[in-house]
């Protein structure tokens, strides 16, 4: 059952991917084209328009999510394929605890990091105003 | 595949195993003179009465309907029956057992994994109502389209050639594997059964289609012209929606009532008294 449970998650994660990254890929590569997340004109990473797009919760929510979804579907990705060489029952357990751990940092250290980034360009955009 | 050339001669390079005498598999060689229509089983048999009366394969029926003689015959999985020796484009033939099983002696396979995981995703129609299943009162009805649904699964022969092909058993041996997968979409996708809730412990579980990276190769070297890995896609689209509550299990097809208007045509004896005892009458 737990498979069935997991390959579902897996596929749903693969469409969460396609769409975020879809976004991703709009905001850096097609600005010349659809300039909207990149208001300060130029290249998109370039500061100004970084802390633009940092100081949208519409954005940390997306990149959360984009994390999770990555990181699940690539770490279980990554389980089936070692799964695959047969370990024995006690290296199964050990991956899948290490892959649940590892996972999970990763995703509140990503997930911190989204949710500081978003910190810092509400406060530096509200000192930048206040000047 | 058509030969362009006809070989005079057959070289059979054959690989042997007897676990009594042998440590380790070694190749023999036999030479043959080329008969019109010449199949591998036609030269290992040929071998077996002049040349080595020890080498053992199994075979049955010599048409590609029992599905004893799969063997691995230059490179690649086939019914050794069903193989013609102008087919492979050489006169070099090189015959092996099926890969991905033990052998049990020269070319013949120890299948009983393959079969335990066939019996184990119960591939037989279920009913709720055993009754109607064992003494029917009608035909179950099914239109052209739902047959279709299974028909084609229905033409595997069990011979093993998908699993000696699937790169996932070969390093996986605790994966269902692709013929026991596809005879239990088969029996999924009949209107008539309704034991998917049977299966399903299995197939939801890690030896299930979860391991198939649908390379394949179980459907590019069927025999008879099974597609075991859309067998298995088709699965796991059934899987995830019965994860969420999106599947539409059918609750077994209904029988048809008899005719009421129909005559028997003139000359057509009635059916002979049943033969078993406790044998149920329609």
């Amino acid at each position: 059952m737990r498979d069935q449970r997991w390959w579902t998650w897996h596929i749903a994660a693969s469409a969460v991917i396609l769409v975020f990254l879809g976004l991703h890929m709009v905001v850096m590569h097609l600005e010349a084209i659809i300039g909207i997340f990149n208001p300060h004109g130029g290249h998109p990473i370039e500061w100004a328009n970084v802390v633009e797009r940092a100081k949208s919760a519409f954005f940390m929510v997306t990149y959360i999510v984009l994390l999770g979804a990555a990181l699940f579907h690539g770490l279980y990705g990554l389980r089936n394929m070692l799964f695959e060489l047969n370990p024995g029952s006690g290296a199964k357990k050990g991956l899948n605890l290490l892959f649940v751990v590892g996972g999970l940092a990763l995703f509140v250290i990503g997930a911190w990091a989204a949710y500081a980034g978003y910190q810092v360009a509400i406060t530096q955009s509200a000192a930048a105003a206040a000047l | 595949m058509a030969a362009t050339t006809t070989p005079s001669q057959v070289i059979f390079r054959i690989r042997r195993f007897d676990p009594v005498t042998d440590a380790e598999p070694h190749w023999e060689e036999f030479r043959l003179a080329y008969t019109a229509g010449m199949t591998v089983l036609d030269g290992l048999r040929k071998i077996k009465e002049t040349a080595s009366p020890t080498l053992a394969w199994r075979s049955s029926c010599r048409m590609g309907v029992c599905g004893s003689c799969g063997m691995f015959v230059n490179g690649r999985p086939r019914l050794a029956c069903n193989t013609q020796i102008t087919e492979l484009d050489t006169n070099l033939v090189y015959v092996a057992p099926l890969p991905n099983f033990k052998t049990v002696r020269d070319l013949v396979p120890d299948l009983m994994p393959m079969f335990d995981a066939h019996a184990a995703l119960h591939p037989n129609v279920i009913r709720q109502d055993e009754r109607e299943q064992y003494a029917p009162t009608g035909e179950f009805f099914q239109s052209v389209h739902e047959v279709e649904q299974y028909l084609q699964f229905s033409y595997c022969i069990k011979c093993g050639c998908c699993m000696a092909a699937c790169p996932t058993y070969a390093t996986d041996p605790t994966y269902s594997g692709p013929m026991p997968l596809t005879q239990a979409h088969r029996y999924n996708a009949d209107t008539r059964d309704e034991g998917f809730k049977t299966r399903k412990p299995e197939l939801a579980g890690a030896r299930g289609p979860w391991r198939c990276h649908f390379a394949g190769e179980c459907s590019r070297v069927c025999p008879k012209g099974v597609d075991p890995a859309k067998a298995i896609q088709l699965m796991k689209r059934q899987m995830v929606l019965d994860y969420l509550h999106l599947w539409r299990h059918g609750c077994g097809a209904k029988p048809m009532g008899k005719p009421t208007d129909a005559k028997r045509r003139e000359g057509i004896p009635d059916a002979p008294p049943a033969t078993i005892a406790n044998a149920p009458r329609i």
